[in-house]
């Protein structure tokens, strides 16, 4: 990990160094993430699994920038996103990276569309018709063309996810961040997403990071991180028979 | 987040319930509407007796006898009896001492009552002279006006009122015939225009000469200059000349009543500005408090409005943490809320103002126990008043927006 630029072409997509978050209740403080060392390339598409508590949420959180870790640095694209401000971190959040939710976290009485248009609106700069139309474009990328104008709950939950799949491209980021995003779904629109999920890094080239429990959908990953009391205990590439293993996900981050 | 943007949102936040914004509004709606009716009531009553004051021209002066205060009459004084006497009015009329004094017309008011055949009525009897009628913007509907000879001879002649001469003689006209004042037969020779409207109403009166209602009603002796007066009209020889006619007066009647220097005076004068701010002034006080009371039923629907925005940032705590998980910033969603509560109150501002206004508009003219209602309705009270509900939104929601700016996106997250 102490690799130069040199032989690097590209910057980290994320580099976490030594990173821990603490959560102090009273006089007992959990440690949820203890340590963490953690590069993901662009272009990866990486599972994290680990038993519940063991601090996936809080690393999901942290690469999200709804939190900030306790210590250590996190570099976002090369941008050391520990000392930025609040609303600095709204900007990133919207600007530079996507999240979708395991509850899909939809306002409930705005339709699919204006749902997928909220994040440009935070972000300015675009016409209400140039809104819309990068708003449908996302939609239809997950295949929700019939659903624009349908309300959350005039959809099922796969559709629902699809949704928060789109709006987390909305603003075309290079990396997509999903927390148990299969966790509500049964079997079918479970595929469903992991597939829309392998698409966008596989066509789009989007960096993808899932938390999940569910161990065919950490197979359907190109690399798997294990995560015990708040500690990486595994980190490892998954072999596809058709997918060509020549990428360098195979070095360990401990 | 833009302007445009802003508005929308929180419009469409508001529309989501409908029946909650609409009884949050009315809380706005019925504090900005009595505030202003009852300015338009309030600033009505004011108008309409400034201009019924001035009805009477602005050029009247009116001298009373007596001091300013009561304690006066007990210590100083040099002996005056504060009186007001004929001569004293008649010595008004000077044109090396008095310039500015136009005309005066003295007056003794009694009360009595006046007969003919069955009928009988109350009247508010005044000894005049012949100049009475034009001190007090009257004239004549039918007859002749009291002349100076009547006073001279001590007549027994009478001018009425309308009402007085419509309750005793119907839609006959009077003149000509005798009626009994308090008893003693006088002949009616006129009778006033009615002045229905203005302040001092005129109808109900009966006007005798001065001199008669001393020696004849009230069976007094003495000289015809003695006699006492209960007021003094003087008009001055134009409106801008009041303030120096009114020095004119206080000079004469302190230099007959023989005053030291450093007595007060045994008289007061009034001009009509006098009255006007007076009145202006316990009006004043009256618009203010018909105004604090719509102020509080404001401050009800303020606190109203704040009730339900801490309601509405606990049930969206949800909302919040989405859209800062999206990239909304605190500022964000301190707009959002400060700008909702803002849109509700500025709504029942002006649905408030329509609807005071429509109320002033209509009971105008209406009869409340006896008096007419007037209003006037004025377009300041209703921009002060549409300022006042923004204020108030902004004042009430901005705590529950910083509540709401202040949650962290994480938890919001995790609310159900
Ligand atoms: N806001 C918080 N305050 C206190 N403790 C917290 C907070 N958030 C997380 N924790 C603790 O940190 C640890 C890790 O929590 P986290 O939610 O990251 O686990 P997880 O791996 O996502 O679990 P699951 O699979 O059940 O979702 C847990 O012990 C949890 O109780
Ligand atoms: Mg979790």
């Amino acid at each position: 990990m102490t690799t130069t630029a040199s032989t690097r072409v590209t910057v980290p997509v994320i580099e976490l160094s030594n990173v821990s978050r603490e959560f102090r209740m009273g006089t007992h403080v959990v440690t949820a993430l203890d340590g963490i060392n953690l590069i993901i390339e662009r272009g990866e598409m990486v599972a994290i699994i680990g038993p519940s508590g063991s601090g996936k949420s809080t690393l999901m959180n942290t690469l999200g920038c709804l939190d900030q870790p306790s210590s250590g640095s996190f570099m976002l694209n090369g941008q050391d996103v520990s000392d930025l401000s609040d609303d600095q971190l709204a900007e990133t959040r919207s600007r530079q990276l996507g999240f979708v939710f395991q509850s899909y976290n939809l306002l409930p009485r705005e339709t699919a569309l204006s749902n997928v248009e909220l994040p440009l609106k935070y972000a300015g700069g675009l016409s209400g018709y140039e809104r819309r139309l990068a708003a449908r474009t996302a939609l239809d990328r997950v295949g929700l063309t019939e659903r624009y104008d349908h309300l959350p709950m005039q959809m099922s939950g796969g559709e629902q996810q699809r949704v928060g799949i789109a709006r987390a491209l909305v603003q075309n980021p290079a990396l997509i961040l999903a927390d148990e995003p299969t966790g509500n779904l049964d079997t079918n629109s479970s595929a469903e997403v992991i597939e829309m999920l392998r698409s966008l890094n596989e066509q789009d080239g989007k960096t993808i990071v899932v938390v999940t429990h569910d161990t065919e959908v950490a197979e359907a990953m190109k690399r798997i991180v294990v995560f015990r009391d708040g500690r990486i205990v595994d980190d490892r590439a998954v072999v596809h028979a058709s997918a060509d293993s020549n990428d360098n996900t195979t070095e360990s981050n401990q | 987040m833009n302007l445009v943007l802003l508005l929308s949102t929180a419009l469409s936040s508001i529309g989501t319930n409908k029946l909650r914004a609409s009884l949050t509004l009315l809380g706005i709606v019925i504090g900005v509407s009595s505030v202003i009716a009852m300015m338009a009531v309030g600033r009505g009553a004011q108008v309409s007796v400034t201009a019924r004051i001035s009805d009477l021209g602005t050029d009247l002066i009116t001298v009373r006898p007596g001091a300013q205060a009561q304690r006066f009459a007990f210590f100083g004084g040099g002996g005056n009896s504060d009186v007001l006497s004929l001569e004293d009015a008649f010595a008004l009329k000077d044109d090396v001492f008095a310039p500015d004094v136009r005309l005066i017309a003295p007056e003794n008011s009694f009360s009595g009552t006046a007969a003919f055949g069955a009928e009988n009525t109350f009247v508010n009897g005044v000894g005049v002279t012949a100049e009475y009628l034009e001190a007090r913007n009257l004239v004549i509907a039918s007859g002749r006006n009291i002349s100076n000879v009547d006073v001279e001879n001590i007549s027994t002649v009478a001018v009425l009122g309308s009402e007085t001469s419509k309750t005793l003689f119907g839609q006959r006209d009077p003149v000509g015939v005798t009626i009994k004042i308090s008893g003693r037969e006088f002949t009616v020779v006129g009778v006033i225009k009615s002045q229905q409207g203005t302040i001092f109403n005129p109808d109900s009166s009966v006007i005798v000469p001065i001199t008669t209602v001393h020696y004849r009603l009230n069976n007094e002796k003495g000289l015809p200059d003695s006699i006492s007066v209960s007021s003094i009209n003087v008009l001055a020889t134009s409106e801008s000349t009041v303030d120096d006619a009114r020095l004119d007066i206080a000079t004469v009647l302190r230099l007959r009543h023989e005053l030291a220097a450093d007595d007060d005076d045994d008289f007061q004068i009034t001009t009509q500005q006098d009255t006007i701010e007076t009145l202006e002034g316990t009006q004043g006080t009256f618009v203010i408090l018909l105004g604090s009371i719509a102020g509080i039923s404001l401050l009800v629907g303020g606190i109203g409005v704040m009730n339900i925005m801490l309601v509405s940032v606990t049930e969206r705590t949800r909302e919040i943490g989405i859209r800062r998980a999206v990239g909304a910033k605190r500022r964000d969603i301190l707009l959002q809320f400060v700008t909702e509560a803002v849109l509700m109150t500025f709504g029942g501002g002006i649905i408030g103002v329509l609807t005071g206004w429509a109320i002033a508009y209509f009971g105008n003219g209406a009869t409340v126990a006896g008096d007419v209602i007037e209003t006037a309705i004025e377009t300041h009270i209703a921009v002060i008043a549409l300022v006042v509900s923004v204020a108030v939104g902004l004042f009430f929601g901005i705590y529950p927006a910083v509540r709401a700016a202040s949650l962290n996106p994480i938890e919001a997250l995790r609310h159900e």
